[in-house]
């Protein structure tokens, strides 16, 4: 066993959509995270980010690899192994409202996991959810309101608060901050990092907002259509950037400073992505990669080191 | 400069069950020739019912521009528009692009005839005249293949590409000022580089005057002219685009610009946050709406709203802390 905490080998998703149409979400990624780190997940709407993040929980069976945590496969778990998975293992969702039964108060959507898993004697129960409240920020009044009472800060705090109660060690979260406003945002990255730091959790963090990643990560993995194009540690991925779609991806952040001068997108990727379903052989960017050869068109380039923990899958590199 | 729209004191309202929502409460600005303005502002603050507004686009009894509210274009009061001069109006003198293009797009045409429907309203062309150029705006759009492209539906297109159909539409009439409410928001980064790019050009190209609406500042600092900042229905910082960077005055200004990361900032360091939240605007508001969540409020804060300092000949602020430090001034 090695020392990594979290270890995904060679994991594949494909959805059948169709007579011999697959969708290929996930498509032979394989990353190491280690306890108390953030891994940040980071690409363009509909690259299998989340499919990555739900399969990595086993929400969805995988088509291939596996993924260990803390050196047990957790595809191959047992009911009773599964059970105890859940408790250690939490997910928090883009969309808060969705995620919450609209006809549960706040407080006993706080109290589910514990309710389930048994944390708590009924006698605790009320003290417990104020407690919860109280360490993400909110007032315990909110224990007796609906969801449809709150904000979507609070909201998003809630789902927080409900993630913890288990007191996991692992929280996948799925663009946790991208339906808040600027403001609230800050708030909830800054719950999210004082979290960690006390209870020392391991999170896979999946955004789109890549200077919010900057800030809370530890590693980044870019992704696109279902393969992982480069990774390495957050200072060496925003220093130096190797593969041509994290250089785009990086200059088409709109910097709030009038100074830095406009977007060039005569460097940028020309066009936007081919479908995912049955993906033509060779590299999934190369139709829009302006550095693109012949060979990028025949075969896919593995992700492979470019120097210490830094990875890169790219064969003009 | 030519003034081409003039918006005094505006007002507007929503009529819930549960009551009026005084969206936007009393708001003044200008707008040039050829410039582009950015309004900025979270969810809620009123800038979709602002420039709602501006086109008449309120339909009482749900909603309705209050008294004393004045629009002007060019020099002609918007408000006092009747039906056929508001269709010259919308679409015509104004275009305006939208956050969800599949919502604003009519899944059943082709898109090259939701093109030309416009052209032949406005510009009174006959329909192969309006389909012709209907193909050509695709063009000036980077739609690859405008021929093929003006048979599909709209279902067809990725987001990139009917963001691109929305801006088609929108700029066939050659407006004069075009309204566009967080056009890239729903669009990925480098995607939205590529749209930004594309009503760039065709700004200059057509010399359209743009008023953009967005939530962030980064697409505000790249893009803008002139920034208004809005905060619960009233624009409480206005400035050009590098004063408001250089000096932001107002705390809620500030406390947008300090809520992003820094590029040197340190790693999982805690993030300036603002607490609480906006105000409801089903409720009346004493003083400044910002006061409960500002550190600096002081009595006359929750009392009386700020009058407006003048930092410079273009930039003001709406706070009673600017007011004592730099004193009032007209706007």
């Amino acid at each position: 066993m090695s020392g990594h905490y979290i270890e995904i080998k060679n994991l594949k998703k494909y959805f059948h959509v169709g007579k011999k149409l697959w969708l290929k979400a996930v498509d032979d990624i394989s990353l190491d995270i280690d306890k108390g780190e953030t891994y940040a997940l980071v690409g363009e709407s509909g690259c299998g980010k989340t499919t990555l993040g739900r399969t990595t929980l086993g929400f969805y069976e995988a088509t291939g690899g596996e993924v260990l945590v803390n050196g047990t496969n957790i595809h191959k778990l047992g009911k009773e192994e599964r059970f105890g998975f859940t408790r250690k293992a939490q997910m928090i969702f883009q969309d808060s409202y969705s995620s919450m039964n609209p006809r549960m108060t706040i407080g006993d959507i706080v109290a589910e996991g514990m309710d389930i898993h048994r944390l708590c004697s009924s006698k605790d129960r009320a003290e417990k959810i104020c407690g919860m409240l109280d360490m993400v920020g909110l007032s315990s009044e909110l224990a007796a309101r609906f969801p449809h009472e709150l904000s979507g800060g609070q909201r998003q705090r809630v789902v927080i608060a409900r993630a913890l109660a288990l007191e996991p060690e692992f929280i996948v979260c799925d663009e946790p901050i991208s339906s808040l406003d600027v403001s609230v945002q800050a708030q909830v990255v800054n719950l999210l990092i004082e979290r960690q730091k006390k209870m020392e959790l391991t999170y896979l963090f999946i955004a789109h907002d890549l200077s919010m990643v900057r800030h809370i990560s530890d590693k980044v993995g870019v992704m696109y259509m279902g393969k992982l194009m480069e990774s390495a540690s957050t200072t060496e991925l925003y220093g130096n950037p190797l593969h041509p779609y994290t250089q785009a991806l990086l200059s088409a952040i709109p910097v709030p400073d009038p100074g830095a001068g406009k977007i060039i997108t005569a460097d940028m990727p020309k066009g936007e992505k081919a479908g995912m379903i049955n993906p033509a052989p060779g590299c999934r960017f190369a139709s829009r990669c302006i550095y693109a050869k012949a060979v990028c068109k025949e075969t896919a380039p593995e992700l492979r080191k470019i120097k210490g923990g830094h990875f890169a899958a790219c064969h003009i590199l | 400069m030519d003034r081409l729209l003039e918006v005094k004191n505006l007002k507007v309202s929503y009529n819930t069950w549960k009551g009026k929502v005084r969206a936007v409460r009393g708001l003044e600005f200008h707008l040039d020739r050829n410039e582009t303005l950015a309004i900025v502002g979270e969810s809620g603050c009123g800038k979709t019912a602002a420039v709602k507004a501006l086109m008449r686009l309120m339909e009482s009894p749900a909603g309705e521009i209050e008294e004393g509210s004045g629009i002007f274009f060019e020099g002609r009061d918007v408000l006092a528009m009747d039906k056929k001069e508001l269709v010259r109006l919308r679409g015509g003198d104004i275009g305006m692009i939208f956050q969800d293009p599949m919502a604003s797009l009519n899944p059943t045409m082709k898109i090259g005839d939701q093109i030309a429907e416009s052209l032949m309203i406005h510009r009174k062309l006959k329909k192969k005249e309006a389909q012709a150029e209907a193909r050509e705006m695709l063009r000036q759009v980077d739609i690859p293949d405008a021929d093929f492209m003006a048979q599909k539906y709209p279902h067809e297109l990725s987001g990139g590409m009917r963001q691109r159909v929305m801006i088609a539409i929108a700029l066939a009439c050659r407006p004069k000022i075009l309204i566009a409410d967080e056009p890239t928001t729903a669009l990925d980064v480098t995607v939205q580089a590529q749209i930004l790019e594309l009503m760039g050009e065709l700004q200059q190209k057509f010399g359209t005057a743009v008023i953009l609406i967005t939530h962030d500042l980064g697409i505000a600092a790249g893009n803008a002219d002139r920034i208004h900042i809005m905060y619960a229905g009233q624009i409480v910082e206005r400035g050009r685009t590098e004063e408001l960077f250089s000096n932001p005055v107002h705390p809620y200004t500030r406390a947008l610009l300090h809520s992003t990361p820094k590029i040197d900032s340190k790693q999982k360091s805690v993030l300036y946050s603002l607490a609480g939240s906006p105000p409801d605007l089903m409720h009346s508001i004493e003083g400044c709406p910002f006061s409960p969540r500002c550190g600096n409020s002081k009595d006359i804060c929750r009392e009386s709203l700020p009058e407006t300092a003048k930092i410079s000949e273009t930039h003001q602020v709406m706070c009673w802390k600017a007011v004592r430090e730099m004193g009032g001034g007209e706007l």
